[in-house]
C-alpha cells in the first residue's frame, strides 16, 4: 500500500500538541509525523521527536579546506611572482597570516552554510503538500503514512479539533 | 524589557510586510532624489577618471584624503551589524530581535560601499584588474605579493561573504511568508528564494542552531576586519605616527561606536518611515543608547592612551604629528569638533533615560556620533600624511576638492538607496524572530508585582 501524507490545520499549539498525543495513541511512528510552524517552538512543544544532525561536523571540515587553500594560495603566489623587497625571503610567513585565518574562517563559514541547507534537507524541488495559513500563525500536522491509516490519523485530527484537513 | 503588547501573526505579517506589498507615498520621489544624487557622483567619477587624480586635492606627499577616509568610515559602520546580531544572539538578549536584520543589512551595504572607495581613490578603476588577475614582470609590472594592501580585500571580502550568507540564511524562513503571501511573478521568485521551506521541527531547530553557530563564526571575522583596516596605517613604514600598538582595538572600539549609533539611527527612521511603532520600540533604543555609553567610554580610553603614547616616546614625527592635529588651523578647530561630537555630546545625552527614550535627541546623538567618527579617520591619515618634518620641501596640505565632497556625499545617498530597495523587496524586520519572542513571552506574578518572564530559546 502506498505512503501518503495527510496534513491537519490547527489553530492553536495546544490543539495540535493534542493531534500529536492522538496520534501516538493511534499507533503512528513519531518519524512519520511532521510540525509545520510559522515560528520556532521550544523543542519538545508538539511532543515531537527529537531531531539529530551533524551539524557542527561542517564548520571543522571547511575550516580545514579554507586553511590549506590559504597556504596554498599565499606560498603559491609568492614564489611565482619572486621580488625580494627588504632583503626578505622569498616565501615568508608573515605575510601569509592573514590570508590563512581569513581562509579558514571563510572555509568554516561556507562550509556551516552548505551544513543547514543540507541538514535542513533543502532546497526541496517538488513542493510537498502545504497549506498557506500556516504562515499566518496556523500549525500543521503533516502525516505521512499508509493510506490504510488514514482514517485514524483524520479521527485524531478531529478529536483535537482541526479547522481543515487536506490530502493529496 | 519587554514592552509593547504580544501581536497576532497575521498582525506581524500585516505591517512588517508592508513595506514590500505596498509603496508608500514618499518611497519613489525619495528613491528619485537619491538615485539623482548618484547620478551627479557618477558625472564627478567620469570626469576625475577622464582628467586624472589632479582634479581631487590629493597630492604629494597628501596621497590618501577623502577617499581613504570615508573607506575606514564605512568599514567602521559595517562593524553594527555583525556586533549587535552575533553578540545578542550569543547572549539571548530578547531585546535584539527587531533590530538585528537591520543591522546585518546596514553592514552588507556599508561594506560594498567602503569597497568602492579604494577603487574610486586608484583614479584609474580598470587596473584593478592588474591586481586581480596574474600579471607578469615582463610588461615592466612588479606585483608585491606581499604588501599587507593584500590583507585588505582578503578580509572584507570574507566579512561580505560572511555577513550575506548570514542575512540570506536568516531570511528563508521569511521568504516562505512572502512566498505565501503573494501572487504572479513575486510568488515564483521567492519560491525559488525559499527553497521549499515548510517550517518543520528540524528546519526550525538547524534554523536556530545557524543563527548561532555563524554569529560564533562571524565574530573573530568582525574583529580581524577593523584591525586589518588599521594595520593598512601601521604596517606602513613611511608615517611613523601610524605605529602606535593600540591602533588595532581603537579602531575595532571605533567601529562599533559608530556602526551602533548608524544602527540606532536607521531604526529610528524605519520606525518613521514604515510606522513600525509596535516593533521598534522605545525600550530597544534605549538599550541602544546604554550599551553606546559603555562602547563610547571605552573607545575614549583608547583615544587618550594612544595621544599620551605616542608622544611619551618623544619622537620629532610623532610630536609633529600631534602638533599639526593640536594647533594647526583648521586641524585644531577639527579636532576640538571631533572630541565633543563623538564622545561629550553624545554621551552627555544618553546619561538620561528620558532622553535615551527621546527618538529626536537618539538621532542628533547618534548622528553627532558619526560626524566625529569621520573627523577621527580624517585626523588620523591627513596630519599624519602632510609630513611637517624632516625635509621642508616634502610638506604640503591638503584642501580636498568639490569632486571629492560630491562623490563622499553620495555614499551616504548609495548606502539610504540600497536600504530602501532592500526593503521593498525583503522584511527590513525579521517577522520569525519577532513572533518568536511572542510566542516564548508571558508575565508571572512573585509578590505584588508583574514581571516579565521569558523562556530562552535553546
Amino acid at each position: 500500500m502506498a505512503r501518503r501524507p495527510i496534513l491537519g490545520v490547527f489553530d492553536s499549539a495546544n490543539s495540535a500538541a493534542d493531534a500529536g498525543d492522538g496520534l501516538r495513541r493511534a499507533g503512528i511512528p513519531e518519524g512519520d509525523v511532521d510540525f509545520l510552524t510559522d515560528t520556532p517552538y521550544p523543542e519538545g512543544a508538539f511532543g515531537e521527536r527529537e531531531e539529530p544532525h551533524r551539524l557542527y561536523i561542517f564548520p571543522f571540515l571547511g575550516a580545514l579546506l579554507g586553511l590549506t587553500s590559504g597556504i596554498l594560495l599565499t606560498s603559491m603566489t609568492q614564489v611565482a611572482y619572486p621580488i625580494v623587497t627588504g632583503g626578505k625571503p622569498i616565501l615568508s610567513i608573515p605575510p601569509m597570516a592573514v590570508v590563512c585565518y581569513e581562509g579558514t574562517m571563510l572555509g568554516a563559514i561556507l562550509f556551516t552554510v552548505l551544513g543547514i541547507v543540507f541538514e535542513s534537507r533543502l532546497p526541496k524541488l517538488k513542493a510537498g503538500l502545504y497549506d498557506n495559513r500556516i504562515t499566518d500563525g496556523y500549525i500543521g500536522v503533516l502525516v505521512n503514512t499508509e493510506e490504510t491509516q488514514h482514517s485514524e490519523v483524520e479521527a485524531a485530527f478531529g478529536q483535537a479539533g482541526a479547522v481543515d484537513i487536506k490530502r493529496e | 524589557m519587554q514592552e509593547g503588547r504580544v501581536l497576532s501573526t497575521r498582525e506581524i505579517n500585516r505591517d512588517l510586510l508592508r513595506s514590500i506589498l505596498e509603496s508608500p507615498r514618499w518611497f519613489w520621489p525619495v528613491v528619485t532624489v537619491l538615485g539623482l544624487i548618484l547620478l551627479v557622483a557618477a558625472i564627478a567619477i567620469g570626469i576625475m577618471v577622464n582628467r586624472g587624480l589632479g582634479v581631487t586635492g590629493l597630492n604629494r606627499p597628501v596621497a590618501w584624503g577623502f577617499f581613504i577616509t570615508n573607506f575606514v568610515f564605512w568599514i567602521g559602520i559595517s562593524h553594527a551589524g555583525v556586533m549587535l546580531s552575533a553578540i545578542l544572539r550569543l547572549a539571548k538578549a530578547e531585546w535584539r530581535r527587531p533590530a538585528t536584520r537591520a543591522a546585518e543589512v546596514l553592514t552588507l551595504f556599508s561594506l560594498m560601499t567602503a569597497m568602492i572607495m579604494p577603487i574610486v581613490h586608484t583614479g584609474r578603476p580598470w587596473r584593478i584588474l592588474y591586481w586581480v588577475f596574474p600579471y607578469d614582470f615582463a610588461r615592466g609590472i612588479w606585483p608585491n605579493i606581499r604588501t599587507p594592501l593584500v590583507w585588505d580585500p582578503s578580509a572584507i571580502l570574507t566579512y561580505l561573504t560572511s555577513s550575506t550568507l548570514f542575512v540570506v540564511i536568516a531570511l528563508v524562513p521569511d521568504f516562505a511568508v512572502l512566498r505565501d503571501h503573494t501572487t504572479g511573478i513575486a510568488h515564483r521568485v521567492y519560491s525559488v528564494l525559499a527553497m521549499g521551506w515548510e517550517g518543520n521541527a528540524r528546519q526550525w531547530k538547524l534554523q536556530i542552531v545557524a543563527g548561532v553557530l555563524l554569529s560564533a563564526l562571524i565574530l573573530p571575522v568582525f574583529v580581524s576586519v577593523h584591525s586589518i583596516v588599521s594595520w593598512d596605517f601601521g604596517m606602513a613604514a613611511a608615517v611613523k605616527s601610524w605605529h602606535s600598538t593600540v591602533f588595532a582595538p581603537y579602531f575595532v572600539v571605533g567601529a562599533v561606536h559608530s556602526g551602533v549609533s548608524a544602527v540606532a539611527f536607521a531604526l529610528i527612521l524605519l520606525r518613521w518611515c514604515y510606522g513600525w511603532q509596535d516593533y521598534i520600540r522605545h525600550e530597544h533604543i534605549d538599550a541602544l543608547g546604554r550599551l553606546l555609553i559603555v562602547v563610547a567610554t571605552g573607545w575614549f580610553y583608547f583615544l587618550v592612551m594612544e595621544i599620551l603614547f605616542g608622544m611619551y616616546g618623544r619622537e620629532a614625527d610623532e610630536l609633529m604629528v600631534r602638533q599639526t592635529q593640536f594647533t594647526y588651523w583648521p586641524y585644531n578647530f577639527w579636532f576640538i569638533l571631533f572630541v565633543i561630537t563623538t564622545y561629550f555630546i553624545p554621551v552627555a545625552l544618553w546619561l538620561s533615560r528620558a532622553w535615551r527614550r527621546n527618538l529626536w535627541i537618539m538621532s542628533l546623538a547618534c548622528i553627532s556620533v558619526n560626524i566625529g567618527m569621520w573627523l577621527e579617520r580624517f585626523l588620523i591619515i591627513v596630519p599624519g600624511l602632510i609630513n611637517k618634518q624632516m625635509f621642508t620641501f616634502v610638506w604640503a596640505d591638503y584642501r580636498p576638492s568639490i569632486f571629492e565632497y560630491i562623490i563622499i556625499g553620495s555614499t551616504f545617498a548609495l548606502v539610504t538607496l540600497l536600504m530602501l530597495l532592500f526593503s521593498r523587496v525583503f522584511p527590513l524586520v525579521p517577522l520569525y524572530d519577532v513572533k518568536e519572542g511572542d510566542v516564548l513571552r508571558t508575565q508571572i506574578q512573585i509578590g505584588r508585582r508583574t514581571v516579565p518572564a521569558t523562556f530562552r530559546e535553546d
